[in-house]
C-alpha cells in the first residue's frame, strides 16, 4: 500500500511539474507586433554586435534593423524574403548559421566525419581487447608473499 | 614608487621562474640535488613576489592613481571599493598578473608536498610549471605592463610607458574611464576567480604527467598524486561556468544564461576534456588501462586551458567577453603550439612504455562504459572547438566572415548530451571487468520501471515535445538509478550493522567518498538537465510598448506597467527604473523594478531585469527602452522561464558532490595513513 502511495505521489508530482511547463502562446491582433519582428530578429546577427542576436541587442543600429524588419512585414514580405534581404545587404554572417554551401559546408561535414572516424577507432581499439586473453599481470592481483601483499595493499590504501 | 615596486616584483618573478625551471632541469640531468632544491626555492619565491605585484596593483586601483594607464582604464572615482579591487581581473594586464599569481600559489602549494617516493619527478614538475609561469609573467613584463604610466608627449599625444619618454611630461587624469558596466556586478567577485582557479589548477596534473613521461614512470602514481588537484581544478572550472551563467542571466538582459558565445565555449572546452579525464583516470587506477589516453587527455586539457585564456585575452574573437584586445595573440599562439607539440612528441616517444596492463573483457564493463563516456565528451568537444574556430578559418580562406551560432551547437550537442545522460544511468550499475548486459539489466529494471511513469505522466500533462520527453525520461532514469544505489547501500548497512538510515548513508559515503560524491554530482546534473530542458524548450516571451496603466499578458501572467522614474545616482549612473505589477491567474503576486542604468564614465548602458523567481519558473522583465517623446511610455520584453532555478540549485548540489569527493577523501586519507603506519609496524 505504501509503495502504491509512493508511486501515486511521484505520478501526481510529475503531472504538476508538467503543468509548470505548459503555457499557451501569447497572440496579438493587428499588424506586425514586436513579437512578429522578434521572431525574425532572433535568427539574425548584426555585423557590429557579433554573437548577440538581433532581438535582444540594445544598440541603436540593431534597433534600426528591427525597424527595417517591421517595414518589410508591413509590405507583406515573408520571413525568408526578409532574411535574404539582409544577407544580400550584409553577407551571410548575419545568419545564425552559414548556408551549407561551398567552403562553409565544411562546418557541418567535419564533426560527423570525425565522429564516425572516432567511432571506427574506438571499435578497432576495443575489439582486440575482447578477443585477446588477459595478460598475467593484473594490478589488482596480490603477491604470494603475505608481507609484500600487505605492504602493497596498505601503500595503495594510503594513495587513495 | 608603488608602481615601481610592483614592476620590479614582476621582473624578479620572471627571472626566478626561468631560473627555477633551468636549475631544476640541470639538477636532474647532472644528478645535483642542490640545484633541484634551489629551483624549488625559486618556485616558492614566485608566490610572495606575485603577491607583492598584485597588492601593488590593488593599492593603485583603490587609491585612484590614474597616472597608471591600467588604473585609468578600469576604475573611476564613482566605483565602490569592492569593484575597484575586482578590477584587478577586470582588464587585460591585471588579469594576466592575477592568473600568474594564482598559478604561483597553486604550484608552490603542490611543491610543498612530501616527495619521498616521487623525488625523481620533482625537478621536472618544477620545470614544466615554471616555464608556464614564466610565459605568463613575460606577457606582463614585456607586452601588457599593468604599471605603465600615462605621459603627454611633446607633440601633445597621450602615450603609455613605464619610463618617461624624452620630452614627455607626466599625465595625471582626475578620473578614470571605469570598469566595463557589464562587469560591475557582485558576480564579478567570484566568477572570474573561479574560472581562473580552475584553469591554473589543471597545470598541476599536467606538470606531474609530463614529469612521469620524462622520468619514464609507467605506473599510475602521477594520477594518484594529482587526484585531488584534478578535482579542485574541475570544481572551480564548473563553478566558474555556472556562476558565469548566473551573471549572464542577471546582467546581460537577454533572458538566458548561455549564448554559445565563443568565450563561453572557450571555458567549456577544458571542462569537457577535464571531465573526460576525471572519468578515464579511474580506469587506469583500477585496471591499469587507458594510459595513453589519459596522457592525451591531460595534454589536451592543458592546451585548451591556454587556448581558452588566449581566446579571452587576445581579442582574436569579437564577443561580449572580448573587452580586452592586444598584441599578445601571436605569443600565445606560439606557446600553445610549442607546448602541445613537445608534449605529444614526448608521449609518442614513451608510447611503448605505457601499454595497458589489462584487457577489456566486456562491452558492458565499467571501463568500456567510461570509454564510451569519453567518446561522447570528445564528440561535444569537437563540435564546440570546430564551431569556435571555423569562422576564423572561413575568414582566412574565403575572406568572408560568418556566424556559427546557437542552432549549430544545440543541434549537434543535444543527442550527445542525451547519450551522456543514458550512460550516467547505466555506468553506476556496472562493475569493472565483469559486467554483462544481463547483470546490468538485473540491477536496472526496478528504477527503469519507475522511470516509465515519467513520460506517461508528462504525456498526460500535455508535454508532447519528443526532445523534452526523451530528455526528462533519461534524466529521471539517472535520478532513480542513483537514488536506488543510495538506498541499496544504506539498507545493506542497516541490515548488517543495525544503523539508522541517515547514519548508514553517512558512513557509506565516508567509506567510498569518491563514488558517492560522484553520485551526488550526477544528481546535480539531473537537476540542471531538468532546468536546461525547461528553459530551452518551454521558454515563452513577448514584447510590448505600454503607457502607464496598460498591461500585457503572457500565458497565465498579466503585467501592468505602473510607473517610471528617471534619476541620477551618486556613483555616476543615470537610472530609468520602471515599476510593474505582476498578476498570476488574476491574483497580484509581485511588484518588480526592471531598470536601465546608463554609466556616464564609460558611456554604456546596462539592462537589469526585474525577476520574480520561484522554484517552478521565473517571470523575467526587461525594460527595453523609453519613448523619447513622452518619456513615460516604455517598451518591455517579458520572459517566462520554466524550471530555470533548477540550474542554479543543481549547480549547488553538483558542488556539494565534489566537496564530498575531495574533502571526505582527504579525511579518509589521513585516517588511512594512520592505519597504514600501524599496519606496517604490526607486520
Amino acid at each position: 500500500m505504501r509503495k502504491l502511495q509512493a508511486v501515486m505521489g511521484i505520478a501526481l508530482g510529475l503531472i504538476l511539474f508538467s503543468q509548470a511547463l505548459a503555457l499557451p502562446a501569447f497572440a496579438q491582433d493587428g499588424g506586425p507586433t514586436d513579437d512578429d519582428v522578434n521572431v525574425i530578429a532572433r535568427e539574425l546577427y548584426c555585423p557590429v554586435c557579433e554573437n548577440i542576436p538581433l532581438d535582444v541587442c540594445p544598440t541603436q543600429a540593431c534597433e534600426q534593423w528591427r525597424a527595417t524588419i517591421r517595414e518589410k512585414l508591413v509590405l507583406g514580405w515573408s520571413d525568408e524574403q526578409i532574411k535574404d534581404y539582409f544577407v544580400d545587404q550584409y553577407g551571410p554572417r548575419v545568419l545564425a548559421e552559414p548556408p551549407a554551401e561551398g567552403f562553409n559546408a565544411l562546418v557541418y561535414i567535419l564533426p560527423p566525419v570525425l565522429f564516425a572516424i572516432g567511432a571506427y577507432f574506438l571499435f578497432r581499439a576495443v575489439r582486440p581487447w575482447r578477443v585477446e586473453p588477459p595478460t598475467p599481470k593484473d594490478v589488482s592481483k596480490e603477491s604470494d608473499d603475505p608481507y609484500i601483499a600487505q605492504l602493497e595493499k596498505e601503500l595503495r590504501q594510503r594513495d587513495e | 614608487m608603488v608602481a615601481n615596486i610592483g614592476y620590479y616584483a614582476l621582473i624578479i618573478t620572471f627571472l626566478a621562474s626561468l631560473y627555477g625551471a633551468g636549475a631544476a632541469a640541470y639538477g636532474a640531468l647532472k644528478r645535483k640535488p642542490d640545484f633541484v632544491e634551489s629551483g624549488r626555492y625559486a618556485m616558492l619565491l614566485t608566490g610572495p613576489l606575485l603577491t607583492v605585484a598584485s597588492a601593488a596593483i590593488i593599492w593603485l586601483l583603490t587609491t585612484g592613481h590614474y597616472e597608471i594607464s591600467y588604473v585609468a582604464s578600469v576604475t573611476s572615482n564613482s566605483m565602490p571599493t569592492y569593484l575597484k579591487v575586482t578590477a584587478l581581473w577586470g582588464g587585460q594586464e591585471g588579469s594576466l598578473v592575477f592568473w600568474a599569481w594564482l598559478m604561483a600559489a597553486f604550484t608552490s602549494a603542490a611543491s610543498l608536498r612530501k616527495w619521498d617516493r616521487d623525488r625523481e619527478m620533482l625537478p621536472w614538475f618544477i620545470m614544466v610549471t615554471m616555464i608556464t609561469l614564466a610565459f605568463f609573467v613575460s606577457l606582463t613584463v614585456f607586452f601588457e605592463n599593468p604599471f605603465a604610466r600615462l605621459w603627454l608627449s611633446a607633440d601633445g599625444q597621450q602615450v603609455t610607458a613605464m619610463l618617461q619618454p624624452a620630452g614627455a611630461v607626466p599625465l595625471n587624469p582626475p578620473d578614470g574611464r571605469g570598469l566595463n558596466p557589464l562587469l560591475r556586478h557582485p558576480g564579478m567577485i567570484i566568477h572570474p576567480p573561479a574560472l581562473y582557479l580552475g584553469f591554473v589548477a589543471y597545470v598541476i596534473p599536467y606538470g606531474f604527467a609530463m614529469a612521469a613521461l620524462i622520468t619514464r614512470r609507467s605506473d599510475d602514481r602521477w594520477i594518484r598524486i594529482t587526484r585531488r588537484w584534478t578535482l579542485v581544478a574541475w570544481i572551480f572550472l564548473s563553478l566558474g561556468l555556472i556562476l558565469g551563467g548566473r551573471w549572464a542571466y542577471d546582467v546581460l538582459g537577454w533572458g538566458g544564461y548561455w549564448g554559445w558565445d565563443p568565450v563561453e565555449i572557450a571555458a567549456l572546452l577544458p571542462w569537457l576534456a577535464g571531465t573526460a579525464f576525471l572519468h578515464s583516470v579511474m580506469v587506469q587506477e583500477k585496471k591499469g588501462m587507458l594510459k595513453h589516453w589519459n596522457m592525451v587527455l591531460i595534454i589536451l586539457t592543458y592546451a585548451l586551458v591556454l587556448f581558452g585564456t588566449f581566446l579571452s585575452r587576445s581579442g582574436v574573437l569579437s564577443s561580449v567577453h572580448a573587452f580586452a584586445k592586444s598584441a599578445i595573440g601571436p605569443m600565445f599562439f606560439i606557446f600553445i603550439g610549442v607546448t602541445f607539440l613537445v608534449s605529444l612528441s614526448l608521449l609518442i616517444n614513451r608510447w611503448e612504455m605505457l601499454k595497458g596492463e589489462n584487457f577489456l573483457k566486456s562491452m558492458f564493463s565499467r571501463e568500456a562504459l567510461f570509454l564510451l563516456n569519453n567518446f561522447l565528451f570528445m564528440g561535444i568537444l569537437v563540435v564546440c572547438f570546430w564551431g569556435v574556430i571555423f569562422p576564423l578559418i572561413s575568414e582566412l580562406i574565403t575572406g568572408q566572415k560568418i556566424t556559427v551560432g546557437p542552432p549549430f551547437y544545440e543541434r549537434a550537442n543535444g543527442p550527445l548530451g542525451l547519450g551522456l545522460l543514458i550512460l550516467m544511468a547505466i555506468a553506476p550499475l556496472s562493475a569493472y571487468a565483469s559486467s554483462t548486459w544481463k547483470t546490468i539489466g538485473r540491477a536496472l529494471w526496478k528504477p527503469a520501471l519507475v522511470t516509465l511513469l515519467v513520460p506517461i505522466a508528462l504525456f498526460v500533462g500535455e508535454i508532447r515535445n519528443p526532445i523534452a520527453l526523451a530528455g526528462y525520461t533519461a534524466a529521471a532514469l539517472v535520478a532513480f538509478v542513483t537514488l536506488y544505489e543510495f538506498w541499496r547501500g544504506a539498507m545493506a548497512r542497516h541490515r548488517r550493522h543495525g544503523e539508522n538510515l541517515p547514519l548508514a548513508l553517512w558512513r557509506m559515503a565516508g567509506r567510498n567518498p569518491r563514488r558517492y560524491g560522484g553520485y551526488v554530482i550526477h544528481l546535480g546534473v539531473v537537476l540542471m538537465a531538468f532546468g536546461i530542458i525547461g528553459i530551452e524548450i518551454y521558454q515563452t516571451e513577448t514584447q510590448a510598448s505600454l503607457s502607464r496603466g496598460e498591461q500585457v499578458t503572457l500565458g497565465r501572467y498579466v503585467m501592468t506597467y505602473d510607473d517610471i522614474s528617471v534619476f541620477d545616482t551618486n556613483d555616476g549612473r543615470n537610472v530609468a527604473r520602471a515599476v510593474v505589477s505582476v498578476y498570476k491567474d488574476g491574483k497580484l503576486v509581485d511588484e518588480l523594478y526592471p531598470r536601465k542604468d546608463y554609466y556616464y564614465d564609460s558611456q554604456q548602458a546596462v539592462t537589469i531585469p526585474g525577476t520574480r523567481s520561484m522554484l517552478a519558473d521565473d517571470f523575467y522583465v526587461i525594460l527595453v527602452g523609453l519613448d523619447p517623446d513622452s518619456r513615460t511610455d516604455a517598451t518591455f520584453k517579458i520572459y517566462h522561464n520554466p524550471l530555470v532555478n533548477l540550474i542554479w540549485i543543481g549547480g549547488g548540489v553538483f558542488s556539494l558532490g565534489t566537496i564530498i569527493a575531495v574533502w571526505v577523501s582527504r579525511g579518509r586519507k589521513r585516517a588511512s595513513k594512520t592505519s597504514t603506519a600501524s599496519g606496517i609496524s604490526q607486520a
